[in-house]
């Protein structure tokens, strides 16, 4: 299992690296943390001729608050995502979800951009970014770009990258205190890919619900919204009723692939039965702060 | 345009310069050209954590990042964290309470569990299982391992070192 | 210990204390000397070309872009080492009528599986044979595979293996007779049809061979992760026609076995070819995903089986068909119908009903081979038995407890032999189970399981006794014609400054074998431990003997060393005895000090003698002679085979919603006989629980309808972990086997063999207040959802 030759490049900038990128004739990739890369490459099922490493553009890193948005280079490291402070304030989300991101050294390595480029519809952050309502900024030889992550995933591994554009940074709105935000997944053994996972966001001003996300993980060619279920608890409170209607939903909103070992019966199950327990635990915070 | 090219890093406290391949690993420019083989490959893909090192302080996997890519970090592997005594504990307790058999796993145990109490001083026997999510070992049943790392967390919660493991008599 | 010490008690006896591994240490440092770490000068490395198809015909090869690229000193196909190699047929003369096509290291004509390895290539690097094997064009003609294990046996089907007439590899019938009537008249019969996982070792260290030919010396030598050196010394030298004291087999640090690595693999035949026509040493180390097409499998079997019971819930007989596919061919040298054939006969062993009925079909198909693993037939035998049981128990109204202790073989009736053949000498299932019962606190958990299911939280507790086969005498392969010894070979020496070496034929693999050897050649010596130097695994300096493999290390090796070191101590007292002018009997060796027997007054250090003897010799008088060094064999005598047992408990949450079962605890109760070193036999029993749980919820070598394996990676094909794996309680009952001095039996295997039974039990009880039961393992979410009828 050794990867096939191929030429490293590692630019200083971002323009140095989409050069190195346009000079290869489409035949390069970017690597970042390169977790889920190396092991296609060690297993030649891709054979770049060239490896641009990313990893050390200063453009591509940091991790701030402006004008109301978090914006998160790139280069993120998932382990950033389970510590850093402004990201436990400003994307809970995306904190809830890392712990259950592969495993320590994975996140240790990886990067969100790259999580988020590679758009593995069973990979917790690109489900996030849809819950989240992120933006994701997208940098090519045209320029700077922001396409909303409901539209950035479009098929399976396919994204509104365009052939050499780099992910440069992910923009999530702030939470706001009305928000409320649950993630779990159903994994066979800690750190697999999830049968299916879960996040979910709810503006709640009052005790009803004004706005929802609900964004699932491994049920389809990529992350996916739950359209139909987060209509259903639109302007309802949050309670068994609503949960069965929002359960019932997902009939609506999830098609799940066929597969030889989970049959798509068994995911949509799966799939209510957390969207219940999320909706249920978010219920349980709500009873418990009034 | 694959011609090996020339890195420099620091390796156990070393800084070294070697011409390098592309296409070769952290793991086997550590085992291949150092001859640093306690850092051992079971899966080459990044899931068993036979290959862990430290890299800038935090466990990685040597498999997972191409030699070429370290350029300029700081490396430690099994070799050097047992020189410099920073996993003597560990080691005595692994061995003591027999946490390690066929040993294959061992040095990636062993940077799991120092990454680990680096982030967690006394974690919970849960948390101690979830960290060694990454790690497989087929011999032990894990049992063994926790009971070990545990016992260094509070040993060390408790501020007790450890003198070099390898000049204990067996 | 609770077994009485006897002829062993001695002075600071080591035998049955706790002491850590010496040889650990250097592992923890990172300086463990694996296979895969190797590197010889002017190495070689071998990568493989392998058949995408699962049975397909070898067209054409061309390799002649591959021999032009970088690196690349070789490219061998199988008519290349057709000519050094003679071909291996993996039967034994005891099992009438077995048949297996006839293996070459790389196929001449037809592969038969998907994973063969079809051409070698041999570059500077392993990266560039990856290379070399990308350039080779094979055309392949499709043939079609072999999958369906009923399809297989029809008569007229297509045959996995053409050089054979059909795909029954080997068929076994067991019968005491009047099976049918007993059935007929039984108050209670419970069925059940069962489906056991194919399994695969996943050992962390793949396989991995070094093989150096020097050729002026005419001199073999073969640096091989594999538990067996000495059967591999006879392999390569009859094979490649090399006399035997020409082959050294060395295997230093293995990463994990399981069984696994005793098996002859193409690859490893193919290598020895290689450096034999580079003359160069190539290294080959097969990597994770050539290791899941490559390394045998195991443990597929469908039984259908049945168990009758009267009135009171006494077991009367039992009824068994077990189908078990093992790939295209026989495993070699030990078959792939050793697992078939002792599912068949341990089925019941715990219990003492007397009639019995079984049928065996060892069926070929396209996938890889199986042969013995960890437990090899146990754990199926041993499910099929329990789960039987837990339904007749709730059939004839009892408590898994109750129905166990009217069932089990009382331990005042040994000894005793089974409807099967087997002969029991002296077995603890009563004694185990009123262990396991006090230990899991077995009625507190009944009635926490109550309280629980009132609030919707479904936990299940299972049982599993079970048998362990260990100390295998030469019923087990010698009678069947492979030339692999039952017997063990220890050369203890006493060095000129009075330390001790013993070089020992049984191996290490990290379960602790160098430490107990270690243990017992200083107890029984009479010298402190830290004295004992014990080399393993290298077929020029160790003599002769099975090694490791089916338990036999403590039982058989432990009573090599003994045996060795108590003449070698009569040596070392003759000769003291002659320095000193006294008489032998008078005297013992105590702590590496000659001292009086009587009083322990010290006469001469053993440092002493030994400078005398080896330097002074002069000294001496002229009748005395110092043989400080002495070799001894040891051959296991009396029962054919010595029976460890013991029983599991399983504790578990099943959440019924998503089909996922939280393993909360474990409980083993087992009886090894004399245990040797209590914490390296616990952790043998932990481990081999947790490959047992393994087997029971993730394992499982899944394949699609033409032969393809579809969870080839570390990634897919699921390992337990830790997050997963409760902490597991053991205890143990010590009852001595008297065929020997020193009373060991096996404990490694025992883990493996009763936990995924124990699982299933426990799953089957969370899923009673449902009415929904599971018959298969690895009883995965998809299946036990299906059981409730959620999906």
């Amino acid at each position: 299992m050794k990867a096939r030759a191929f030429d490293y490049i590692r630019p200083a900038t971002v323009a140095e690296a989409l050069a190195a990128f346009a000079e290869a004739e489409g035949d390069a990739s970017y690597i970042a943390g390169g977790q889920s890369l190396i092991p296609a490459l060690a297993l030649r099922l891709q054979a770049p001729a060239r490896l641009i490493d990313i990893g050390h553009i200063a453009a591509l890193r940091g991790i701030a608050v402006e004008d109301g948005w978090l914006r998160l280079g790139a280069l993120t490291r998932h382990v950033e995502a389970h510590d850093h402070p402004l990201i436990a304030v400003h994307a809970p989300l995306l904190a809830l979800a890392a712990p259950y991101v592969a495993h320590p050294a994975i996140r240790n390595r990886g990067t969100l951009g790259g999580s988020v480029a590679l758009a593995d519809p069973a990979s917790e952050f690109p489900a996030m970014m849809l819950a989240m309502a992120a933006e994701i900024e997208i940098v090519g030889a045209e320029g700077t770009r922001r396409v909303p992550a409901d539209a950035f995933f479009q098929d399976l591994y396919q994204t509104a990258l365009e052939p050499g554009e780099l992910l440069a940074a992910l923009h999530i709105p702030v939470a706001r205190p009305e928000q409320r935000c649950a993630f779990d997944e159903i994994a066979r053994r800690r750190g697999d890919y999830a049968l299916v996972g879960c996040g979910i966001r709810l503006t709640m001003p009052r005790d009803r619900v004004e706005e929802a996300h609900i964004a699932f993980l491994a049920v389809g060619p990529t992350p996916m919204r739950a359209p139909a279920a987060e209509a259903a608890l639109i302007g309802a409170r949050l309670d068994a009723e609503a949960i069965r209607r929002a359960q019932a939903a997902l009939a609506r909103d999830l098609d799940p692939p066929e597969d030889g070992e989970v049959p798509p019966a068994m995911r949509l199950h799966l799939a209510r039965v957390l969207l219940g327990r999320l909706l249920g635990r978010l219920q349980d915070q709500i009873a418990e702060a009034a | 345009m694959s011609a090996p090219l020339p890195v420099t890093l620091t390796v156990n406290g070393e800084t070294l310069s070697h011409l390098i391949e592309p296409r070769e690993t952290l793991a086997d420019f550590l085992r291949r050209d150092l001859g640093l083989t306690g850092t051992h490959t079971g899966c080459e893909m990044g899931v068993c954590g036979a290959c862990l090192v430290m890299l800038d302080g935090v466990p990685v996997h040597a498999c997972l990042i191409f030699a070429v890519q370290a350029a300029g970090a700081d490396i430690a592997t099994v070799e050097g964290l047992t020189e410099s005594a920073a996993v003597a504990d560990l080691q005595r307790a692994f061995h003591e309470r027999n946490a390690l058999q066929c040993g294959f796993c061992t040095p990636g145990m062993l940077i799991t569990a120092q990454g680990l109490l680096a982030r967690t001083s006394v974690p919970s026997r849960a948390e101690i299982r979830d960290a060694l999510s990454g790690n497989y070992c087929r011999c032990t049943g894990y049992e063994a391992i926790v009971d070990a790392i545990e016992t260094v967390a509070h040993k060390r919660a408790a501020g007790e070192a450890a003198p070099r493991f390898t000049e204990e008599p067996a | 210990m609770n077994a009485p010490l006897g002829s062993l008690d001695r002075p600071n006896s080591y035998i049955g204390r706790s002491v850590a591994r010496p040889n650990a240490k250097r592992l923890l440092a990172g300086r463990g000397r694996y296979v895969t770490d190797l590197a010889l000068p002017r190495m070689l490395h071998a990568a493989f070309l392998r058949s995408p198809y699962a049975h397909a015909r070898i067209v054409a090869i061309d390799a002649e872009a591959a021999r032009a690229m970088p690196g690349v000193r070789l490219v061998a196909t199988g008519a290349d080492l057709a000519t050094l190699c003679t071909p291996w047929v993996g039967t034994l003369d005891h099992f009438t009528g077995m048949k297996s096509a006839p293996q070459l290291p790389l196929p001449l004509e037809e592969v038969l599986w998907a994973g063969q390895a079809v051409v070698a290539v041999v570059a500077d690097t392993r990266a560039q044979a990856e290379d070399a094997v990308e350039a080779i064009l094979v055309e392949f003609e499709d043939l079609p595979p072999v999958a369906d294990i009923d399809i297989a046996r029809e008569s007229g089907a297509d045959r996995a293996a053409l050089a054979v007439e059909d795909n029954l590899c080997f068929r076994s019938r067991l019968d005491t007779g009047g099976i049918e009537a007993i059935f007929a008249g039984a108050t209670h019969v419970v069925e059940e049809e069962f489906h056991f996982g194919r399994h695969t070792a996943v050992t962390l260290e793949p396989r991995a061979i070094l093989a150096d030919w020097d050729a002026s010396e005419g001199k073999l030598t073969v640096h091989h992760a594999t538990q067996t050196p000495y059967q591999f010394q006879d392999l390569y030298s009859r094979h490649y026609g090399i006399p035997e004291a020409s082959v050294r087999v060395i295997a230093p640090d293995i990463g994990g076995s399981f069984g696994m690595k005793l098996h002859v693999y193409h690859e490893d035949m193919a290598v020895i070819g290689l450096a034999l026509l580079c003359r160069r040493p190539v290294k080959y180390v097969a990597d994770r995903m050539e290791s899941f097409v490559s390394d045998i499998h195991a443990r597929d079997h469908r039984v259908r089986a049945r168990m009758a019971v009267d009135g009171d819930g006494s077991i009367l007989a039992m009824d068994v068909d077990d189908v078990t596919a093992i790939g295209a061919f026989s495993a070699y040298p030990r078959t792939s119908a050793v697992e078939g054939n002792q599912v068949i006969r341990l089925m019941g062993a715990p219990y003492g009903f007397r009639n019995y009925r079984a049928e065996l079909a060892v069926v070929f198909q396209n996938k890889v081979q199986t042969s013995q693993y960890r437990a090899v037939g146990h754990p199926i035998a041993c499910a099929v038995t329990e789960r039987l049981v837990d339904m007749a128990a709730t059939r004839a109204g009892l408590d898994p407890v109750a129905m166990r202790a009217k069932n089990l073989i009382p331990d005042e009736a040994y000894p005793c032999a089974s409807p099967t053949g087997y002969r029991f000498e002296a077995l603890s299932h009563q004694a185990s189970l009123a262990r396991l019962k006090a230990l899991m606190d077995y009625d507190g958990l009944r009635a926490e399981q109550a309280a629980l299911r009132a609030c919707g939280v479904h936990r299940g507790i299972g049982l599993a006794a079970f048998v362990e086969i260990s100390n295998p005498s030469p019923a087990f392969y010698g009678i069947g014609g492979a030339r692999i010894s039952a017997q063990d070979g220890a050369t203890l020496s006493i060095t000129p400054s009075g330390e001790v070496r013993c070089l020992i034929s049984v191996t290490e693999q990290g379960q602790g074998t160098e430490t107990i050897i270690g243990q017992i050649v200083a107890d029984q010596l009479g010298v402190v431990r830290e004295k004992v130097r014990v080399i393993t695994g290298d077929t020029e300096t160790t003599p002769h003997g099975g090694a490791t493999w089916a338990c036999r290390g403590a039982g058989i090796g432990g009573e090599t060393a003994l045996q060795a070191a108590r003449r070698l101590r009569d040596n070392v007292l003759a000769l003291a005895a002659a320095i000193l002018q006294a008489r032998p009997g008078e005297l013992d060796l105590r702590d590496g000090i000659v001292v009086d027997a009587l009083s322990g007054a010290e006469r001469v250090s053993l440092a002493e003698v030994a400078r005398i003897a080896y330097f002074r010799s002069d000294t001496l008088p002229p009748d005395a002679s110092a043989q400080l060094s002495i070799t001894h064999h040891y051959a296991p005598q009396g029962y054919p085979f010595a029976f460890t047992n013991g029983i599991q408990g399983c504790h578990v949450e099943l959440d019924v919603d998503t089909g996922l079962v939280k393993i909360l605890k474990h409980w083993v109760v087992e009886d090894c006989g004399r245990i040797i070193n209590p914490l390296l036999v616990d952790e043998q029993v932990r481990g081999g629980v947790v490959q047992g749980l393994g087997a029971a919820f993730f394992e499982e070598c899944r394949y699609d309808a033409g032969g393809q394996l579809t969870n080839g990676s570390l990634a897919d094909y699921l390992v337990p972990m830790a997050g997963e794996m409760p902490d597991i309680v053991v205890g143990h009952i010590e009852t001595p086997t008297a065929d020997t001095v020193l009373g060991a039996k096996g404990c490694g295997e025992a883990g493996t063999a009763a936990a995924a039974a124990a699982a299933l039990n426990a799953v089957n009880d969370a899923m009673v207040p449902f009415g929904a039961s599971i018959a298969q393992i690895p009883m995965t979410p998809a299946r036990l959802l299906k059981s409730l009828g959620k999906i």
